[in-house]
């Protein structure tokens, strides 16, 4: 048992009334404070029904849960659940209520007074950015569909849970407000350090979303469970593989960054109005057939191809092309990569903070950065496999 | 024309007369709906859930509503014996099937995600229902109970047929002595009285409805 379990789910099992094959067998996981597990997998594999397990929506057939170690098998399931935030993807707002009153379910079950109430509700309503003056009176019907998934999170957190139970909830929403729903919440949670199981059937969702992924298949079964990169880098089985599809070398380099992972290599540049000749000997010192143009402020202007460094030119403030993809210290290398690929050099300037030049990033930097991360996750499981 | 006004003439003279057997009529309305909902909802809220019984309840209330009136009445004199007793008796079976389908069928439409969201948050049953289920079944049941309300306004005038009370007397008094003077006017007069009753009681559920949900609930 690992002392930072928030929640321990313990050979849980579920058979529905009316079936023989167990929709959840002999589960056994894990999740630690603070983190955001996804449970992800095809349809059908026991996802919602693991989630709904934990806060006793559905009663397990077999096993034990445990809460901060405290077995909640048997307790007042109402009480659990009022200690659980619960969101689902479709939200299910009392229509007839408003916002406010929404939001202030549990905390009037639990009995607060009416001042910390109000006060909870407007806090809430601007921790999911709603303005509170604007829509604590409205009812739901007068939101948005983003709009009501915010007061649906709004709602859930509504007693300060320690803990969070999400059923796809960003499932039924348009992918760009998704993508910023997505990234509000996982700002909130830098915050709030809830401990949250968050189910979804997209991979990409759990890559986003997750500190660690559970791969479920049939009847919820942990095919594999580690953080985003390791399985990214290193898929267990061909079932996994098949899971996270196409591709999953490049969503590996959304979890390196340019200062962690690259060694950042020098590069030839020269100022405006700089003698071309020791540039260009730079250039072919380096190997290079472009020059990088600097302006006083050491930012990268523009590429200057070295073969029109030649015959004693000057090089002036319009020479060569503009510099238009950059990135900076502490991009990842997925953008990195993006950048690479529009770039007249074939390599991505690396700025500093205040813009001033550091370094670039090759093509060779992203290999080297997969293959060690292939290389780490492999050992990892070599290490695992020895021990057990 | 002329008759139109002399009626009017004959409402005029027995105007406190007329006014209190509507309340009478009235009356005998609100007895049946307050016990009818009363019953319908519980049982409604019972059986909604219940696939036997609710189909049990449902046609075993219809088939009293085809039941005519005067012998559905006449059917509890043995128990009750004369008055408005068995006419409210038959009246509130009557009244049972509008108040429990829609019951049934508003319950029916609460959204899944709504109960599971509220059970979620550490509702229990009865929170759930008090604070959720029925107000959000509301307008459909309270649909249900104007249209019990109006049923009963029109049955009601047949009570006095079994000696109760109601607008009924001036239909009954007014056919039995039909060609005599005043005859007609007085079938009028009960009439006009129990459709203008039955107006006056829809617009007030329709109040009281206005009043017992919230902006969110309606269209
Ligand atoms: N109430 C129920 N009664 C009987 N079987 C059920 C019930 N709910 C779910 N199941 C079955 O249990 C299995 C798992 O269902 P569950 O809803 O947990 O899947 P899921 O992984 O959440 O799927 P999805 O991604 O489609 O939401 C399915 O085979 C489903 O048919
Ligand atoms: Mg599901």
């Amino acid at each position: 048992m690992s002392p930072d379990a928030k929640i321990r789910l313990d050979h849980v099992e579920k058979t529905y009334p009316g079936t023989k094959v167990p929709a959840v067998e002999s589960l056994s996981l894990e999740v630690y404070e603070g983190e955001i597990l996804v449970l992800v997998g095809p349809s059908g594999c026991g996802k919602s029904t693991t989630l709904r397990l934990i806060n006793r929506m559905i009663e397990p057939t077999g096993g034990r849960i445990y809460l901060d170690d405290e077995d909640v098998t048997k307790v007042n399931a109402d009480k659990l659940r009022r200690r659980i935030g619960y969101v689902i993807q479709q939200i299910g707002l009392f229509p007839h209520q408003t916002i406010a009153q929404n939001i202030a379910t549990v905390p009037k079950m639990l009995g607060w007074d009416k001042a910390k109430v109000a006060e909870r509700i407007d806090r809430l309503l601007t921790v999911v950015g709603l303005d509170p003056d604007t829509y604590r009176d409205r009812y739901p019907k007068e939101l948005s569909g983003g709009q009501a998934q915010r007061v649906g999170v709004a709602r859930a957190l509504g007693a300060d849970p320690e803990i969070m139970l999400m059923d796809e909830p960003f499932g039924a929403i348009d992918p760009i407000t998704r993508d910023r729903l997505q990234n509000e919440f996982l700002s909130v949670q830098e915050d709030l350090r809830k401990t949250i199981v968050f189910v979804t059937h997209d991979i990409d969702e759990a890559i986003k979303m997750g500190d660690r992924i559970a791969i479920l298949g049939d009847r919820s079964h942990i095919r594999q469970i580690d953080t985003p990169e390791r399985i990214l880098a290193f898929p267990v089985d061909d079932f996994v593989r098949d899971f996270i599809g196409e591709g999953s070398t490049l969503k590996g380099l959304h979890f390196e960054t340019v200062d962690e992972h690259v060694t950042l290599e020098p590069y030839p540049t020269m100022h405006v109005g700089e003698d071309p000749t020791a540039a260009v000997a730079r250039a072919r010192e380096a190997g290079t057939d472009w020059v990088l143009l600097l302006d006083d402020q050491e930012h990268p202007t523009r590429w200057v191809p070295v073969s029109d460094l030649g015959g004693g030119s000057t090089v002036s403030s319009d020479s060569g092309s503009e510099v238009v993809a950059k990135v900076s210290l502490g991009a990842t290398l997925f953008e990195a990569l993006e950048q690479m690929l529009i770039s007249e050099a074939a390599v991505s300037p690396v700025v500093r903070e205040d813009g001033s030049f550091y370094g670039v990033v090759r093509l060779t930097h992203l290999n080297k950065a997969i293959r060690r991360a292939r290389l780490e996750a492999r050992e990892h499981y070599a290490q695992l496999e020895a021990t057990s | 024309m002329n008759s139109i006004l002399e009626w009017f003439g004959y409402v005029a003279e027995r105007y406190d007369d007329i006014l209190e057997t509507t309340w009478e009529h009235a009356q005998l309305v609100l007895v049946v709906i307050g016990v009818a909902t009363t019953v319908a909802v519980l049982l409604g809220v019972y059986v909604q859930r219940r696939p036997t019984l609710r189909a049990m309840s449902l046609s075993i209330t219809g088939i009293f509503l085809t039941i005519p009136s005067l012998a559905f009445f006449a059917f509890f004199i043995p128990v009750f014996g004369i008055g408005n007793r068995p006419a409210i008796v038959a009246m509130i079976l009557y009244a049972l099937l509008p108040i429990l389908r829609n019951t049934v069928t508003g319950l029916d439409a609460v959204p899944p995600a709504v109960v599971e969201s509220a059970k979620g948050m550490g509702m229990g049953t009865m929170r759930q229902l008090f604070q959720i289920k029925l107000p959000l079944a509301w307008p459909i049941m309270m649909a249900g109970v104007r249209i019990a309300s109006l049923i009963t306004v029109g049955i009601a005038a047949i009570a006095v047929l079994v000696g109760g009370d109601g607008l009924g007397s001036y239909i009954q008094s007014g056919l039995t002595r039909l060609g005599l003077p005043n005859s007609e006017f007085s079938v009028w007069t009960g009439v006009v009285f129990t459709v203008l009753l039955g107006l006056v009681l829809d617009a007030m559920w329709a109040t009281i409805q206005r009043f017992t949900t919230t902006k969110g609930q309606r269209i």
